[in-house]
């Protein structure tokens, strides 16, 4: 009977098999944790004596409430919230008891978690992946099965490496013919969620095929991955390819010599089998995309960059949305003008995101009425990007060069958008307050963000290009 | 955690679709290091104006809504954020139960690990109690129903293993920790992976 990817690595993972009265066992390979979902799991673990099991299969980074400003960073400078110091410190102090390796702030590879991972060659393919964080999803890019949980989980994980989980149902997202100039994997998945709705993929675990997916290299993938959340969807999958192996080969903690032959072999075998059946399919034509932006509170509300905002007489929601964000049905966005453009997140925070945007912000301003900040994604993408000179364009372009964290895709940690701004934003949420109380958020690609900043106003990047 | 049987109470409508976890507890409250106290940030932006004053047009601020442990939702509630401090949010201020035709999967995960109840009905009877606001509903776990004071009865979905959970106040890591057996055997199996 041919298998989807899902369905392999599932199966690989069952501890235990789901019963009409229990749910699976299921066993997980990698256990990503940060300072915010963690304490109170921590906390359970102490009450109750136990111990973490697999210390060797936990890691663990600080990157939601961290400060991005180099002299709060290095130099000793308070950081503007002191829960949020309260809570790194509590971080370091749990890591330290229970023998968890942690990236603290000083080290070299700290960044955010849906980052480093990747980065350092521990998301691979077939296995299983959490955290507490909803866009784990990210590393369902290498044909990994990785998803958020909430802090009960956390200790589940902590105390016996497993979870409890009844297997979700399966959804194809096939993505026919390729982008074209200008458009990106974000755009594409805004376009999905566009498409398939913000609760199109509840209960599901979608895997992304086609052409364009295939097409797409793997900081692209992992776009596309961690905003499948947004669309409601346990996790999203990619099947590993040349692409994923070559990503991998040669990361510091990938597998190495004869067993970096054996993990190739094994990884050859996951992709979904020749007419096995998804509980849904859905398909598109990537050619035809265009740039997207959002216009709403949802992720699910996007429209093309040059496209005006739809009508929907008689929805008190989508009333509500349009006067949270001071848009009138039926009117374009191009060239509204813009206050913050934040280029940066667990979505585009990669040296590709940074390229793409300083492709365009190359010997260009930001405009004056824009406040732009960059954050990279990790030390690592910081460093790359430091030694390409990408660094030099944003700051020369009038641009905030700062620190790795999640920065002002959540603004916990004081990089916030004020009550009322408009930021075009390369985050993955555009929900009231999320960049700040009042805020107003404008989800788009790099590209978009790095045009509308240089323009001022919300602008189609292949102007410019 | 207390056990569940059956909940009976007025109940507080808000009639919005995809209510994210960043509405029901935003981001900048997540700082906390424990799970108590955070009934009181609870639809924080929508319950205060920015001077801190409540908000008397919203529902949690009319008097209607006090003691109410019943919250009835528009479709796909609880999207968003894997934030377990949204159903502590939820508990703290005093809901026992939410109602909605589709709720999200992480937040309907981490609800019922902390006893908070996620009830799925079907669009009819969502309607019926989205238009009549402040009914005296009541749940049975135990026979998985939702009671309306118009005399119709709805049957709920529940995972089996969480409704035994639920009633029996059994924490779930209790069972996985009876699981250690296998979990050795599993590993032993895939040492060499």
């Amino acid at each position: 009977m041919p298998k989807t990817m899902f369905q392999k690595v599932w199966e690989q993972h069952e501890v235990a098999p789901e019963t009409a009265d229990t749910p699976a066992v299921l066993y997980i390979d990698l256990h990503l944790i940060h300072e915010v979902t963690t304490p109170q799991a921590f906390e359970v673990l102490r009450q109750q004596g136990l111990s973490v099991r697999r210390r060797d299969l936990t890691l663990a980074t600080m990157d939601h409430s961290t400060p991005t400003r180099p002299e709060q960073v290095f130099a000793g400078v308070p950081v503007i919230t002191t829960a949020a110091a309260k809570q790194v410190e509590q971080l370091e102090r749990n890591c330290s008891e229970a023998g968890i390796e942690l990236l603290n702030m000083d080290s070299e590879l700290r960044g955010i978690v849906h980052i480093i991972g990747p980065e350092l060659g521990l998301t691979r393919p077939g296995r299983t992946i959490v955290c507490g964080d909803s866009h784990t999803s990210t590393h369902g890019a290498f044909g990994a099965l990785a998803f958020g949980i909430g802090t009960t989980e956390v200790g589940h994980v902590f105390a016996t490496q497993c979870i409890l989980q009844r297997k979700p149902a399966t959804f194809a997202i096939n993505v026919n013919r390729k982008l074209s100039a200008g458009v990106t994997a974000k755009d594409l998945v805004l376009a999905i969620i566009g498409q398939i709705g913000v609760e199109g993929g509840t209960g599901h675990v979608v895997e992304y095929r086609g052409e364009a997916i295939r097409a797409l290299n793997m900081e692209e993938r992992m776009t596309v991955c961690n905003m499948s959340i947004e669309a409601g969807a346990r996790a999203g999958m990619i099947a590993p390819d040349e692409t994923t192996f070559s990503y991998l080969a040669d990361r510091p903690r990938s597998p190495h010599g004869a067993a970096w032959e054996r993990a190739i072999e094994r990884w050859r075998e996951l992709p979904t089998d020749p007419g096995a059946a998804f509980h849904r399919e859905h398909t598109l034509d990537a050619a035809v995309l265009e740039p997207m932006i959002s216009y709403g509170t949802h992720p699910g509300m996007v429209i093309p960059i040059n496209g005006s905002v739809p009508n929907r007489k008689g929805d008190p929601v989508f009333d509500k949305a349009l006067a949270y964000m001071g848009f009138q049905a039926g009117e374009a966005l191009r060239d509204r003008p813009v206050n913050v453009v934040f280029i940066g997140s667990c979505t585009n925070g990669r040296l590709g995101d940074l390229r793409s945007a300083a492709q365009l912000l190359r010997g260009r301003k930001v405009a004056s009425n824009v406040r732009m900040l960059v954050v990279p994604g990790s030390q690592q993408v910081k460093a790359a990007a430091e030694a390409e000179g990408l660094d030099r364009i944003f700051i020369d372009a009038g641009a905030d060069w700062r620190e790795p964290g999640c920065s002002m895709c959540i603004g916990m940690n004081g990089d916030t958008v004020a009550r009322g701004e408009y930021s075009v934003s390369t985050s993955n949420r555009n929900f009231e307050g999320r960049q700040g109380a009042g805020a107003r958020t404008l989800l788009a690609s790099p590209l978009t963000a790095a045009a509308s900043a240089i323009r001022g106003r919300v602008s189609d990047p292949r102007d410019l290009l | 955690m207390d056990k569940i049987t059956t909940i009976r109470s007025r109940t507080v409508v808000l009639p919005a679709s995809n209510i994210d976890t960043d509405q029901i507890i935003p981001a900048r409250f997540l700082t906390t290091t424990t799970r108590i106290g955070l009934g009181k940030q609870l639809f924080s932006d929508w319950r205060y104006a920015p001077d801190g004053s409540p908000k008397h047009d919203f529902v949690l601020n009319q008097p209607q809504a006090a003691g109410c442990q019943v919250l009835v939702a528009g479709r796909n509630l609880g999207c968003g954020s894997s934030r377990e401090h949204a159903p502590w949010a939820l508990l703290d201020y005093g809901f026992r139960a939410v109602i909605s035709t589709e709720i999200a999967d992480i937040f309907r995960n981490n609800s019922l690990k902390n006893g908070l109840l996620p009830v799925v009905v079907d669009a009819a009877t969502s309607r019926w109690l989205i238009e009549n606001p402040g009914s005296e509903v009541s749940i049975d776990l135990a026979s998985t129903t939702l009671q309306l004071p118009n005399g119709i009865s709805v049957s709920f979905p529940i995972d089996p293993f969480a409704r035994y959970c639920l009633l029996n106040g059994v924490d779930e890591l209790g069972f996985l920790l009876q699981q250690q057996a296998s979990i050795a055997a599993y590993e032993q199996r895939h040492k060499d992976l």
